[in-house]
């Protein structure tokens, strides 16, 4: 079993114990520290797990029975680039089904598989909450939306190709899957101001209201 | 009811939550604005606020429609244990997509209705439990909550009410069972997310087997405007007994598909009038009125009111007023299928009807779609579903069951052909976005 070198386990420890001292008690930050391990190699290793278990005092086996219970914990490292495609029914129907196709044997790997060049790993992903942007596609957590079998295809290339590549709706630079597990983590990256308030779907309403005069009846605050 | 109707008894939109979300700083406390409904909130009695959110007639905006108000009151008070309030931001029910741009465009009504939903309860310590596949959605929330710390809005003392508030923002890692409020709380104790046996309920025995109060975002978030405008200003809009409003999600076959905050009561023929209708050349054929785990309508259902009774009353249920839009290039069958192999992965695994009946429902309904089944696999899924729904401890079983028996009743001859020409009769490239020509 592989170990963290002593400067490694030095800088998580200080960073799990911040995250520990949030919650009323210590096992509720599991999950987080999940994210962390996770963040440092790009995956939930053995090591990782087994640091987890030690700084909340549980044994390797409550962890394992964990971490192999929600999705985002990878078993093996994720490409620097992990893509979503959503395909729950909604986002299926609208396209996801064919860009799921046309983006595997473009791109040569199939679900949970990784580029050789470790670049991109691909995901089949059930609904991520942007449904009126279908067809989705997720990039290391981040908004791809309205996608189409082309847009696709051109992203994965990209991203291989070390472009740069923008999400549609988040910061301005796209952060590595390391990178976003340390924000879910807890660990901010100071990126929360960039990219829109809304976009586009989002903004439908609003702007029909605006157009037509609508809006709520006035209240005491006002 | 002004402003919440138009001249000819026609709904019309009520933007508040959305109201701000066109101003670029509108995540900031800047474009946001002082916490004034949380100062005045901190000034009265906290059983003021719970009669005002009671007499608001506020319920639960996460899809089950529990008064949010009434909720509350059953936190036992004086009882010497920390109470706990726990915002429920895993929204993952397939079509449901209005907490997560809510959170991006406008975290701090959240953080907001945070401060005053804990007062009233009196917790202490509160956490948003966000799901973790929505990256730049956790950063705004996380800085939301650092800018209420940085102004005072938040920690020890809050606006020298003497009043102490910690809020945690915790990501999960990706399981829909979490957005059950028990299997939340389990998940949040660092467990696997599987739901506990009610009772005791949490209100009672919730995070850490103390009284625990979860609510939605968009409730949460709502609880400004009522302590601002007062409970009659919410009451004033919706309903009889649905009160208020809510903010509708539509996607799919639709024109502009997006959200459209409205009374609740607004009917499916007012909210496609605005967005443009159907695509064009096409009719709708199916929907659900909010998300996948309610049994879906056909264009029968245009007019009824989306509120709690009379969707109801017609066989389905709000729910998240996640209206997801097909239209008549729409296999039904292969939507049920994907909907199916979605609960049957997102199956926790604790009760068996729920673990086998997700699986072997996914197993026939492959047969069907492929044009390989027999019309005894319709009394099979249907008996499948009869056997899952009421028998497991939480909600998702049972919504595993709602585009089953829903589609089979409206859609019947729809299964028949499938496996009387032997195959799907849609071509699904005509369903797609791009495949409308």
């Amino acid at each position: 079993m592989t170990t963290y070198s002593p400067e490694v386990r030095e800088r998580l420890e200080r960073d799990a114990k911040e995250i520990i001292g949030r919650y009323p008690r210590t096992r509720s930050a599991l999950l987080p520290l999940l994210h962390l391990v996770q963040s440092e190699e790009g995956y939930v290793s053995d090591a990782g797990q087994e640091f987890c278990a030690e700084m909340l005092g549980l044994t390797k086996a409550e962890v394992v029975g964990v971490s192999t219970f929600y999705t985002m914990y990878k078993r093996k490292p994720a490409g620097e680039f992990h893509v979503g495609v959503c395909i729950n029914a909604l986002c299926a129907i609208m396209g996801g089904d064919q860009i799921w196709d046309e983006l595997t044997e473009h791109a040569g790997v199939g679900n949970g598989e990784t580029t050789a060049d470790g670049k991109v790993s691909l995901e089949r992903l059930e609904c991520n909450a942007a449904c009126d942007f279908a067809p989705v596609m997720m990039v290391n957590w981040e908004f791809f939306d309205n996608q189409t079998p082309e847009s696709a295809k051109q992203l994965v290339d990209d991203l291989r190709a070390g472009k740069e590549v923008k999400p549609t709706r988040g910061p301005g630079r796209l952060c590595s899957f390391k990178e976003a597990s340390r924000v879910l983590a807890g660990l901010p990256d100071g990126q929360a101001g960039e990219g829109p308030s809304a976009a586009g779907p989002s903004l439908e309403g609003l702007k029909i209201a605006k157009a037509n005069g609508w809006t709520a009846p006035k209240g005491a605050s006002e | 009811m002004d402003g919440a109707e138009g001249g000819l008894g026609m709904t019309t939109l009520t933007p508040v939550l959305t109201a701000n979300w066109d101003q670029a700083d509108s995540f900031t406390l800047d474009g946001y604005g002082e916490y004034s409904a949380a100062r005045k909130a901190l000034g009265m009695d906290p059983d003021a606020i719970i009669k005002a959110v009671k007499d608001s007639g506020l319920r639960g905006r996460g899809g089950a429609g529990f008064p949010t108000g009434m909720k509350w009151g059953f936190i036992p008070q004086g009882d010497g244990k920390p109470h706990y309030l726990v915002v429920n931001a895993d929204e993952s029910e397939p079509g449901t997509c209005k907490d997560i741009p809510l959170m991006m465009a406008n975290p701090h009504s959240l953080v907001e209705g945070v401060i005053i939903t804990s007062y009233a309860i009196r917790a202490n310590q509160a956490f948003i439990y966000i799901r973790g596949e929505v990256l730049h959605v956790v950063r705004r929330v996380q800085a939301a909550v650092r800018e209420a710390y940085e102004k005072g809005y938040l920690g020890t003392d809050i606006l020298g009410s003497g009043y102490d508030l910690e809020l945690v923002v915790h990501t999960g890692a990706g399981a829909y069972i979490c957005g059950e409020e028990t299997a939340l709380l389990d998940s949040l104790e660092g467990y696997r997310g599987q739901p506990r046996l009610k009772p005791p309920f949490p209100a009672v025995a919730g995070l850490y087997a103390c009284p625990t109060v979860i609510n939605n975002v968009e409730s949460v978030a709502s609880v400004p405007s009522i302590i601002a405008n007062g409970a009659d200003w919410f009451a004033g809009m919706g309903t009889e007994r649905s009160k208020g409003f809510g903010i509708f999600s539509l996607s799919g076959h639709v024109t502009r598909p997006g959200q459209y905050e409205a009374p609740l009561g607004i009917t499916l023929r007012e909210l496609l009038d605005m967005a443009g209708g159907v695509r064009a050349g096409h009719r709708l054929k199916f929907w659900t009125p909010g998300g996948s785990s309610t049994p879906i309508f056909t264009d029968e259902h245009l007019d009824v009111p989306l509120d709690f009774e009379s969707v109801g009353a017609k066989g389905s249920m709000l729910g998240t007023r996640a209206l997801q839009i097909f239209d008549e290039t729409t296999c039904v069958v292969r939507a049920v299928l994907r909907w199916t192999e979605f609960y049957a992965h997102e199956s926790c695994g604790k009760c068996t009807p729920c673990r086998e009946g997700t699986y072997w429902l996914k197993q026939v309904l492959r047969r069907l779609e492929k044009g390989q089944g027999t019309e005894e696999d319709l009394t099979t899924i249907t008996d499948i579903a009869d056997n899952i729904l009421g028998r497991s401890f939480c909600a998702l079983g049972d919504g595993a069951t709602s585009p089953i028996h829903s589609s089979v009743k409206h859609f019947r001859d729809e299964y028949l052909k499938h496996f009387e020409i032997g195959g799907c009769p849609f071509d699904p490239a005509a369903s797609t976005v791009w495949g409308t020509a």
